[in-house]
């Protein structure tokens, strides 16, 4: 089950990465490595057996539903790169609009 | 004169208490040792001039999140990063009295085993400076050990409180998952991350995970844990020791540290433990392969929110799609994008099954096949590393070797069973980690198992080259 150039900048893409070309011939080979390594699990016969997302038999922890104070818009703005006014300021997302 | 070296906190604490040393004076030693080596070994990436608090001093590790002073993750992501609030372990030191002396360092995001994926630059082995302090909490072990920090809390996910501990001559407690909140913990992989006690001693490691634990109505993961009870008795008697084969005879386990651990066993029995061998028939082989599958898909997940948005880094483009991903890549260091890719290709549509799907029912079966041993036994014991620490830059540019660090860390972890690592001696003059695995909650097993050991074994934590 190898992994091509392609697989990796499709994986980049949906990472949201943009890597440069040595980290693209990087990691083609060492996500092969690995994966060889890791692919191990499908010998395993465990059809009957079920998955484990989550480590203790805890379920549904409910608290009283009471208002409580949230974080200052100062604060929650506080290490923000950008912010206009009470919005966090990012660039535009359609490729040929003017920035407003 | 305080030997910061030799101090325990429970001394400390003591001293204080007695009124024969002030805060001040306390927070003025270490400040002063952290002056004579920090230097060396870059076991801080950040240093706190007081905080108020005139109780015994504590690092935390630089994923532990601390209202007003930068918490950067060891990542160039969050180097400006200054929390506005609390995680609640740091508030439950704070609300304690504990006086923080800094951030320690980590691998980017806790990921590693060395240090030396730290964007900050890998911290450095007390014993032996050309060597790794293990990783990813090194720089919270390495201040311990060197006398920088009486105690530390580290992050363990696949082993990155034990294993520092264990290549350093401390106690590291990797508590039951659940019984520490993850509520301002940089996330790595949620299922798995659990904050512990990195101390001198199993007595102190004890009293530091009593201040820590219990239910957050901030981490709905968390439970309500059993009263902590500090150890006192000083044999084993009544307890059932497992010796898994499979922990115990994996390849790779080097000479001198199997050796070690082997006294350990002998003397569990002579301090009256019943002792007998079981076996984890595949939980060390697919462990490794289990936790590289699952911890990356969770970590792909999880650092999905560094965007360029809200906080951290942003890299300027003129568009948002750009932005984000410019700022990913000049943001992240190798091993976080290495796991980001592997763990976003084991989510993706078509390999989801054949990966991530598989590892979850791994992930059951390394849970029974532990439940089946505690059947029978008390705790299992183990090395907890392979080897003793390595020089640094042996493995950094092997990723399936650096990984190897964690195969007898990993598989209790996947379980969620609670692990104490303790020095059980030398090795090539380097310290011997032996790892200590109970039920689920057994951590009060653990550490009376643990003292006990220590006791008997007399192991000396301050490293040769200080003494």
């Amino acid at each position: 089950m190898a992994i091509s150039r392609e697989d990796v900048l499709h994986v980049a893409a949906l990472a949201q990465l943009e890597l440069s070309e040595d980290e693209i011939v990087r990691l083609t080979e060492q996500l092969n490595d690995i994966l060889a390594a890791v692919g191990k699990v499908s010998e395993l016969d465990l059809s009957d057996v079920p998955p484990t997302s989550h480590p203790l038999s805890v379920v549904n922890v409910f608290r009283p539903d009471v208002a409580r104070p949230s974080l200052p818009l100062d604060d929650a703005f506080a290490n923000a790169p950008e912010r206009d006014g009470d919005l966090f300021r990012v660039p535009p997302t359609g490729a040929a609009e003017e920035s407003v | 004169m305080i030997d910061t070296l030799r101090l325990t906190a429970e001394e400390a604490r003591a001293l204080l208490e007695r009124g024969d040393v002030s805060g001040a004076e306390l927070r003025a030693a270490y400040r002063e040792a952290i002056e004579t080596r920090n230097e060396e070994l870059n076991c801080f990436l950040t240093l706190v001039d007081g905080d108020g608090n005139d109780g015994v001093p504590i690092a935390l590790k630089d994923v532990i999140s601390t209202k007003g002073v930068r918490t950067t993750a060891g990542s160039k992501i969050l180097e400006d990063y200054v929390p506005v609030f609390d995680s609640t372990v740091a508030d439950r030191c704070k609300a304690a009295g504990l006086q923080l002396l800094g951030k320690t360092n980590t691998d980017e995001f806790a990921m590693g085993s060395s240090t030396e994926n730290s964007a900050y630059g890998p911290s450095r082995n007390p014993w032996d400076p050309t060597r790794v302090p293990g990783g990813s909490g090194g720089g919270s072990a390495a201040a311990v050990s060197a006398g920088l920090a009486p105690w530390a809390l580290g992050s363990d996910t696949g082993g990155s409180i034990k294993q520092p501990s264990a290549l350093c001559g401390n106690v590291g407690l990797r508590p039951t998952y659940g019984t520490v909140s993850r509520y301002g913990i940089v996330a790595f992989a949620s299922s798995l991350d659990q904050v512990g006690p990195v101390t001198k001693n199993v007595r102190d490691n004890a009293l530091l995970y009593g201040i820590i634990s219990g239910r957050d109505d901030c981490d709905s993961t968390t439970v309500e844990v059993p009263p902590v009870e500090l150890p006192e008795a000083e044999d084993l008697k009544g307890l059932r020791v497992g010796v898994p084969k499979e922990l115990n005879e994996a390849e790779g386990i080097a000479p001198g540290v199997a050796e070690a651990v082997r006294r350990a066993i002998d003397l569990c029995a002579e301090l009256g433990a019943e002792v007998g061998e079981c076996e984890l028939p595949r939980s060390v082989e697919y462990g490794l392969p289990c936790y590289y599958l699952i911890a990356p898909a969770e970590a792909s997940s999880n650092l999905a929110r560094y965007d360029g948005v809200r906080y951290g880094l942003r890299v300027p483009a003129d568009n948002y799609y750009e932005m984000v991903a410019r700022t990913r890549d000049a943001g992240f260091g190798d091993e976080p994008k290495r796991r980001i890719m592997l763990g976003t290709y084991a989510l993706s549509a078509g390999y989801y099954e054949a990966f991530y799907g598989k590892a979850q029912q791994v992930r059951t079966m390394i849970i029974r096949e532990h439940a089946a041993v505690f059947d029978r036994f008390d705790l299992i014991v183990s090395a907890t590393s392979p080897t003793v620490a390595f020089p640094i830059g042996e493995r950094a540019d092997d990723p399936l070797a650096m990984y190897a660090a964690d195969l007898l860390t990993i598989p209790s972890n996947m379980a969620g069973l609670p692990g104490l690592s303790i020095p059980c001696g030398l090795s090539e003059g380097l310290p011997v980690g032996l790892q200590l695995v109970g039920r689920q909650l057994a951590e009060n097993t653990l550490f009376r198992a643990g003292h006990a050991l220590e006791r008997a074994i007399g192991f000396d934590t301050v490293p040769e080259r200080l003494r």
